[in-house]
């Protein structure tokens, strides 16, 4: 865990997007913050699995056309739309490009540390994990109605009883998923 | 001003890149657009991401409540409690969360600081989607209306008012906090 030990002193400022790592306590706090603004100035939560459903929506038109997406049940009531999510979703990567960029946290990784000790530096085995990864995260976030976000913090907050059983609900299936995937290390060649 | 701002005025938009810029520094600055990060905490060996989704929730929870008492805002926004399908897609969705490393929020962010195998899991999520959209009509005939209580809150669904769940969640959460934190103190110290 070097990283946990990244957390500045007390001189400087805590907030300076040259540091790699900010307090866990700040960056929760700034969320908060941050959904009282999403509340308040345009009354809608912070969330974003709908918007990607809405990118699904339109990589299907490429293949059916325009019409024939629409016309399904699921994407009649949420149409891809450009709007206030798209661009959302859009600056919340270049947020995270900004911060990454001055954090010097930039990295073209293909295989991440924890993958690589137990599944060692194959590059298609982890992509092939990761696509049917994002692929089950998808259907499962739109089957409960929301993910991470919309959930686990915009419900959450607003005492949703959805929410309360969204969260422990995904906590303990990634637990005994990760168990499953991280028993065995790859021996050291 | 008049509040709230449509959503898709300019100013909307406006405000939308603000939020999801602060937003994306957030993520990244909280460590949690770090495959590592995600999976250690279904490790249980790092809780960065529970003290940052625990924060989030105890102060965004707050400052909503205090609004809507002051009659800032107009009403919930809250999601069908359709149990079955909250249940079984939460429970889908811990999987692949697991799997991929990211949710869809922290996997934008990912993607952005060029992790390439977040970049193929969002290809995974876009089809995903489609698979989703294709079933749906089976979905919601045979699970969305199963255990469904509508738009419900705990308040009123227990009867037990808001500023009580939000004591207990306090509770709770310090608890929380404290055996994690002192855990990790723990560690430390058997370290060096």
């Amino acid at each position: 865990m070097k990283t946990n030990e990244n957390l500045p002193g007390i001189k400087g400022n805590p907030l300076s997007l040259r540091i790699k790592v900010w307090n866990p306590y700040i960056v929760g706090t700034g969320i908060g913050i941050l959904s009282w603004l999403a509340f308040l100035l345009v009354n809608k939560p912070i969330g974003m699995s709908t918007e990607v459903s809405k990118f699904s929506g339109w990589a299907a038109s490429l293949f059916v056309g325009w019409e024939s997406m629409t016309s399904n049940a699921y994407w009649a009531g949420t149409t891809p739309a450009f709007g206030y999510s798209t661009v959302f979703l859009a600056f919340t990567g270049l947020g995270a490009f900004i911060s990454a960029y001055f954090g010097k946290d930039l990295s073209l990784e293909p295989v991440p540390s924890v993958w690589e000790e137990y599944h060692g530096t194959s590059v298609g085995k982890r992509m092939v994990a990761a696509f049917f990864g994002g692929a089950i995260l998808l259907y499962g976030a739109r089957m409960a109605g929301g993910c991470t976000s919309g959930h686990g913090i915009s419900g959450t907050m607003q005492l949703a009883l959805s929410s309360w059983v969204f969260f422990p609900v995904m906590f303990v299936t990634g637990i005994i998923t990760a168990r499953l995937l991280f028993r065995k290390k790859v021996s050291a060649s | 001003m008049n509040l709230p701002i449509p959503t898709n005025s300019a100013g909307g938009l406006l405000i939308a890149a603000i939020l999801g810029l602060i937003f994306g520094i957030l993520l990244n600055k909280g460590r949690v657009t770090d495959y590592n990060a995600i999976v250690n905490l279904f490790r249980l060996k790092d809780f960065t991401v529970v003290k940052i989704m625990m924060t989030a929730i105890f102060v965004g929870g707050i400052g909503v409540f205090a609004m809507m008492g002051m009659g800032l805002l107009e009403g919930y926004h809250i999601k069908d409690a359709n149990l079955l399908g909250v249940v079984l897609g939460s429970a889908i969705f811990g999987v692949g969360m697991a799997l991929y490393g990211y949710c869809p929020g922290t996997a934008v962010g990912a993607i952005a600081t060029g992790r390439l195998h977040a970049l193929i899991g969002f290809f995974g999520m876009i089809a995903g989607g489609m698979a989703y959209a294709l079933s749906f009509s089976w979905v919601k005939a045979n699970i969305l209306g199963i255990w469904s209580y509508g738009k419900i809150r705990l308040p009123e669904l227990t009867g037990i008012p808001a500023i009580a769940w939000w004591i207990l969640i306090a509770a709770g959460t310090g608890a929380l906090f404290y055996v994690v934190e002192r855990a990790a103190r723990s560690h430390r110290t058997r370290l060096q």
